[in-house]
This record gives structure tokens, C-alpha cells and sequence, in this order.
């Protein structure tokens, strides 16, 4: 299995503060890679750097073989990479259609697949004239998602989709999510919720203090509750 | 999925019309204490006409701040130079300008117009290259720099032109005034609210109903997302600075035949007025800006009318109620 996304020895700095302290993981082709560990680990600032929105001080990031780690945002960004902020950062004064009109980058929204995300999100089509403003967050999420898939991606990077939703969401989500990956997505997904973790990791990355201090199998930490206990500490309780 | 379809009705957006009223209130307001109905319909045609041109000239101001945080004090450069411009056409064309035909003049007036927009267009592409670009996101240097770049400006007129006041008489077929009744609405006046109205109305367009104007929108709401879609805000940013020096000059054409004057100075005097119309609308708000023109001409006109000697300071009073009122401007940007 090839990597189609990889960091090494990445150091990030913001200002004064060295807060990615030397990062080394590939993302497999078509898996889905779960960035885990409590907050402040540094996961947030890791899908940032990886899109560019901060630049690494040292290290080497790689997509398809490419070298993006010196790249601007949107370069990076046409190289095919969708990002759900953890702010989800919807346009609030435009509506939901014009929301996933900007995000086709390369042409008019394509029904067919407009139609297969209002399949998980019906709600986009009930709202799609209204603000993005307007929305519930759950819906907001949603959209934020759907913003990112609306044209095929070769990689997502999900920042704590689950975030703040209430459960019946999330499991709605997790089961969008699900099918987004069976549909051969490469996805590289922070995730607080070890059940959402769970279901749809296929290997997992532990953070701490702007490192990754465990890697392996998702289904493996999944069994090992003390491993869990001793990485995660009491976030997995709280997120529960 | 069920949940997601169950999510229930989506509150009605509430549209914020409060500002929208505000002239509206004013405007009525302010009928019983001028008296005579003729005396308030002069001041308020005069009023809408200003403020139009106070728009033209502020409506680039406000999405340069709102799209890239940038702060440029010399806004005003833009609207000096585009005055400055103008004359080049006007005073040799002096004849066609005197001719007593509307189609001959507006063949002078139009041309004029457009140098004025290209040259101050271009006069922005210059200043964004070399006077913002290399201070994006330091507030303090950028007030520096473009005040700096405002003087420098300034001098050059002076330079080129002499520190004389140039007389810039209104062509012949738009001075006077249509009569109805005991009223009197000079035709000027009409025409500055005509430019302004398409002025408006063109933005509105290109904001509402083009992928461009949606970037721009985007943009002034969260402009890393907007680069995280894959698009390169700073060449968006650098034509919405284009457009805007280039409105700039239009306004200052305007301004200058509405005064029939052309100055140096003027660059610097309506920086601030332009200032606190960004200000009171809430910095990055187009029809915020709107309003807070008609407003900080409504304010200047019945004021100078009603109360003369609150002139100089009537434009600041306007802004601390409104800030008292509403902190961010009247309408106040997202996420900001
Ligand atoms: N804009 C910023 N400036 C300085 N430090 C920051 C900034 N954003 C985050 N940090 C710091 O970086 C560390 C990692 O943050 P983050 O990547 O958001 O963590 P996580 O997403 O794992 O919760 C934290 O210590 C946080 O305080
Ligand atoms: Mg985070």
C-alpha cells in the first residue's frame, strides 16, 4: 500500500511557540488514518500545516509524490485535497448553494453527485436558498462536509466532525462519513469521539505535546483499553 | 439519515432592516424642524446626492478592509489624482464643456470619467504592489505606508499642477435646476444620484450574482477558507483594490464638478470623511457604507441647515451614536 500523503520530521512553529516538534506518518491510499489525542496535542495544527494554512519550519510534506510543504494554500488545495475545519467555517451570509458553488472549483455543481450528498444531507436541499448563517450546527457540519466531497477529492482532511453535535447526529454522520470511505476515500480525520474513532479508523495516530507517541491499528487500540487509558487519558471519558 | 431530515423548519432568516430605515426616520424627522417643504426637499435631494458620491468614493475603502484587514489611509490619493485627471480632458475641451447640449457635453464628461477610473486603477495596482503588499497583516505599518503614500501624492499634484485651486466648471446643459412648483432640484444633483444608483446597483450585481462577487463575499468572511477551496485571495484582493482607487477617481470627478473645484487638498479632507462613512456602515459592509453616506450627508446638509456652527464636528457625533448604538458599524461583518 503506497502512501499517498507523507510528513516528515515536520516542525511547525506560530510566533514564539514550537508547537509541531517533529512529525513523521504517511496516510495510505484509499484508508482512513484517525489523528488522536487530547487537546493541545497538536492535531489541529497538523491538518493546518498540512494545507498550508501554517508553514512548516523544518521537515518535508509530500503528496503524490509532490512536495507541498513550501506550497500556498490554494496550490495546495488544486492538488486535491478537501479540508472540514474544526470552526467549519461556512459561509454564513451566503446560502448553502452558493457555499458548494465555490467549493466546485472546476466547474457547475454536478447533479448526479449533488443528489448522492443530499442523500446523507437532506437538509442541504431542503435549505439550499437559505443562509448558511441559519443553519443548526449540526447542518452547518454537513455542509461543511458536503463542501469538501462536492467534486472528488484525493484527500480529506475532517477536523473533529463530530464536535459539539447531538448524538443522533453524529450517528448520522458517522454513517455518512462511512460510506464517503467505502466509496474509496483517502481520509485523514481528527476525531475526539473514540466510538466515531472506532468505526471508521482503519489505522490510528496518537498525539502528545506536538508528537506522535503511538501508531498502529485502529481495531487493535480499539481492544486494548488500557493502552487507550495510558494515551488518551480522561478525554475518553469526557468525549464518550 | 432520519435525524438529518427531522432537523425542523429552519428559523426564518431575520433581515436586519433597522439601518435601512435609519435615513428613511431621519430624512422625516427632520421635516417639521426645517419648516418650508421646498427648503426639505433641496436639502434632501442634496443630501442623496452627496452621499452618492461619498459612496462611490468610500465603496472600495470598505471591502479592501473587509477582504485583507488592509488599512489605507490613502484612499484619498485616489480620489485627488482621479479629479486631477479629469481636468486633462475638461479644461481643453473647455468649449465642448460649454456647448449648451447635453450629448456634447456628456461626450466630454463620460470620456473624462473613464481616463480618471483607469488612471487611478492603475495608480492602485502600483500602490498595492509596492506600498501594501509587503506589510499584509501589520496594521500599524500600513497606516505609515499609506499615509506616506498620501503626502507623497499630495506633493505631486502640487508639483505638477501648483497649489493654485483649479476652477472646474460644471458643463452647460447640467447647471440649474428642473423647477416643479416652488421647488427646485439641480439637475447635477439628479445626474450624481443616476452614477450612484448604477454604481450601487452594479456592485450589488457583481456581489450577488457572480463567482467573483461570491469569492469577495466569501473572502471578507473567512479568507482562509476561501484559499483552502483553492483560490488565490490576493490576486482577488488585488482587483477588488483596482476597482476600488478606480470608483475612487470616479467619485473624485465628481466630487470636484460638483464643488467645480479641483485641490490637492481634497484627497486628504474626504480620507477622513470616507473614513467614518466605512466606520459607521461596518468596515467591510457594502450596504452598510451606503447608508452611512446618506447619513453623513444627511447629517452634513439639515445640520448645516439647521444648526451651522455643528458643522465641523457633526460628522463625529454621527459616528459615536451609531457606535454607541451599534459598536461594529451598522452592519456589523461575521467573524470579525
Ligand atoms: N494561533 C495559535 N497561536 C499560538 N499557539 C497556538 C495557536 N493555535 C494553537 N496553538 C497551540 O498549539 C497547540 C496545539 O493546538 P491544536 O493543534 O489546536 O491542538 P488540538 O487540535 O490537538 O486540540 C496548543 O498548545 C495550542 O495552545
Ligand atoms: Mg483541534
Amino acid at each position: 500500500m503506497t502512501d499517498l500523503l507523507s510528513l516528515a520530521g515536520v516542525h511547525t512553529h506560530v510566533g514564539r511557540y514550537h508547537i509541531l516538534q517533529g512529525i513523521d506518518f504517511g496516510v495510505a491510499e484509499g484508508q482512513t488514518t484517525m489523528l488522536l489525542g487530547r487537546n493541545g496535542a497538536g492535531k489541529t495544527s497538523t491538518l493546518r500545516t498540512i494545507m498550508g494554512l501554517w508553514q512548516a519550519s523544518a521537515g518535508q510534506i509530500s503528496l503524490d509524490g509532490q512536495r507541498i510543504e513550501r506550497s500556498a494554500t490554494p496550490d495546495i488545495a488544486r492538488l486535491g485535497v478537501g479540508y472540514v475545519p474544526e470552526s467549519m467555517a461556512v459561509f454564513s451570509d451566503l446560502s448553502v448553494k452558493e457555499n458548494l458553488v465555490l467549493a466546485a472549483r472546476d466547474g457547475p455543481l454536478d447533479d448526479a453527485r449533488l443528489d448522492w450528498i443530499f442523500g446523507f444531507f437532506p437538509a442541504l436541499r431542503r435549505f439550499w436558498l437559505s443562509r448558511a448563517g441559519a443553519l443548526s450546527g449540526g447542518q452547518k457540519q454537513m455542509l461543511s462536509i458536503a463542501r469538501a466531497i462536492v467534486e472528488p477529492r484525493k484527500l480529506l482532511l475532517i477536523d473533529e466532525p463530530t464536535k459539539g453535535l447531538a448524538p443522533a447526529i453524529v450517528v448520522a454522520l458517522i454513517e455518512c462519513l462511512a460510506e464517503i470511505k467505502r466509496r474509496g476515500a483517502t481520509i485523514l480525520m481528527v476525531e475526539q469521539n473514540f466510538h466515531a474513532a472506532q468505526e471508521l479508523g482503519d489505522t490510528v495516530l496518537v498525539m502528545d505535546n506536538g508528537k506522535i507517541v503511538h501508531r498502529g491499528e485502529m481495531a487493535l487500540l480499539a481492544l486494548d483499553v488500557a493502552l487507550q487509558e495510558r494515551l488518551l487519558g480522561l478525554s475518553l471519558e469526557t468525549h464518550q | 439519515m432520519t435525524e438529518l431530515a427531522a432537523a425542523g423548519a429552519l428559523p426564518k432568516p431575520k433581515r436586519d432592516i433597522l439601518p435601512v430605515l435609519l435615513p428613511v426616520i431621519l430624512a422625516l424627522a427632520m421635516a417639521p424642524l426645517i419648516g418650508s417643504g421646498s427648503s426639505w426637499v433641496t436639502l434632501t435631494v442634496a443630501s442623496l446626492a452627496m452621499g452618492m458620491m461619498i459612496f462611490i468614493m468610500a465603496s472600495g475603502l470598505t471591502l479592501v478592509f473587509g477582504l485583507m484587514d488592509v488599512l489605507n489611509f490613502g484612499h484619498g490619493a485616489f480620489i485627488a489624482v482621479g479629479a486631477y485627471v479629469a481636468t486633462l480632458v475638461l479644461l481643453p475641451l473647455a468649449p465642448y464643456v460649454q456647448a449648451d447640449s447635453l450629448l456634447t457635453n456628456l461626450a466630454v464628461l463620460a470620456p473624462a470619467a473613464l481616463l480618471s477610473m483607469a488612471v487611478s486603477g492603475a495608480l492602485g495596482l502600483v500602490v498595492e504592489r509596492v506600498l501594501i503588499l509587503p506589510v499584509y497583516g501589520q496594521h500599524l505599518k500600513q497606516i505609515l505606508m499609506t499615509t506616506g503614500g498620501l503626502i507623497v501624492a499630495e506633493q505631486a499634484l502640487y508639483a505638477l499642477w501648483g497649489p493654485q485651486i483649479i476652477p472646474l466648471p460644471l458643463p452647460t446643459s447640467l447647471r440649474g435646476s428642473f423647477i416643479i412648483g416652488d421647488i427646485a432640484i439641480a439637475k447635477y444633483r439628479l445626474l450624481a444620484m443616476l452614477v450612484g444608483l448604477v454604481v450601487f446597483a452594479g456592485i450589488q450585481l457583481v456581489l450577488n450574482r457572480t463567482k467573483i462577487g461570491l469569492l469577495i463575499r466569501a473572502g471578507v468572511e473567512n479568507r482562509e477558507m476561501v484559499e483552502a477551496l483553492g483560490y488565490r485571495i490576493r490576486r482577488l484582493f488585488l482587483g477588488v483594490f483596482m476597482v476600488g482607487s478606480g470608483l475612487a477617481g470616479l467619485g473624485g470627478v465628481m466630487w470636484a464638478l460638483y464643488r467645480e473645484q479641483v485641490h490637492a487638498s481634497m484627497g486628504n479632507d474626504l480620507t477622513v470623511l470616507v473614513f467614518i462613512v466605512v466606520i459607521i456602515g461596518g468596515l467591510g459592509s457594502i450596504g452598510g457604507c451606503f447608508i452611512g453616506a446618506l447619513l453623513v450627508a444627511m447629517v452634513a446638509n439639515y445640520g448645516g441647515f439647521l444648526v451651522p456652527k455643528l458643522a465641523l464636528v457633526s460628522n463625529i457625533l454621527l459616528m459615536v451614536a451609531i457606535l454607541m448604538w451599534r459598536p461594529r458599524g451598522l452592519y456589523a461583518v461575521t467573524s470579525r
